[in-house]
């Protein structure tokens, strides 16, 4: 769909809030039951935070959180334009400051989370 | 017409849904802070392979101000993420019993999280759970 339909960038851009938002809610949905351990079953939680802080649980964490950034910038966005509605003729524009954010933000976050699997040098700290 | 891209169109009326469009947003503006700050704390500042439940029970709901706060995320994300699915069901589910059996499961869902959340925000004993 997001290939041949050609609705440009406002389409893609609700596909990924689409997208990153289930992904969220999917991810909050295993959030509640495993805060809830920690009062349920203690020795479990400290189980399911190994898993998290494991190298397929810190890549997981860093598509969790692109998915909570690309999500908060554009729903941002998107209030922007739905109380500011002369905006809406630069919502391209407004788009790409999404992704300039996202880009300058993200990258050296998922660089410290992921930093500690590659031992790399932990510069933020 | 009032549209925006990629945004939902606002229901007209003046009902529960034009209200829902709002809260939609409300809670979005909060979850920006409170979401992306709760991320940045967990997730960043301290790493996942030094929490457990002691740092939990002694280093987080120690406080009533995370306690408050963890609440407050669990309510906004509630809201805006059940709204939200809640409109791609309606998108997506057409047939009347279809949509209502899957909204049906979709609030009984919201229900649970409800009720384990606050339970363990509201009862976790401090210091120490074991």
């Amino acid at each position: 769909m997001l290939l041949r339909y050609r609705g440009g960038e406002g389409m893609i851009a609700w596909a990924f809030h689409r997208i990153s938002g289930v992904a969220i809610w999917a991810f909050v949905l295993l959030h509640v039951v495993d805060i809830y351990l920690v009062g349920g079953d203690p020795e479990l939680y400290d189980e399911v935070l190994k898993v998290y802080a494991s190298f397929p649980g810190r890549i997981m964490e860093v598509l969790l959180g692109a998915a909570l950034l690309y999500h908060a910038l554009n729903g941002l966005r998107i209030i922007v334009m739905d109380f500011w509605p002369p905006l809406t003729r630069y919502h391209r524009a407004l788009w790409y400051g999404c992704w300039a954010i996202f880009t300058a933000v993200g990258l050296p976050v998922a660089y410290e989370i992921m930093a500690p699997v590659y031992g790399w040098p932990e510069f933020f700290r | 017409m009032r549209y925006s891209r990629s945004g939902r169109p606002k229901p007209q009326g003046g009902g529960r849904e034009t209200a829902v469009w709002y809260l939609m947003r409300l809670t979005g503006l909060a979850l920006f802070v409170l979401a992306l700050a709760h991320y940045l704390i967990l997730h960043f500042v301290f790493d996942p392979a030094d929490q457990d439940v002691d740092f939990i029970t002694n280093a987080r709901w120690n406080q009533l101000f995370w306690r408050a706060f963890d609440w407050t995320l669990l309510m906004m994300v509630l809201f805006h993420g059940f709204m939200g699915v809640r409109t791609i069901i309606t998108d997506y589910a057409h047939r009347p019993r279809v949509r209502a059996a899957t909204l049906t499961v979709l609030y009984l869902l919201g229900a649970v999280l409800f009720v384990l959340g606050t339970n363990v925000v509201m009862t976790l004993p401090t210091p120490g759970a074991r």
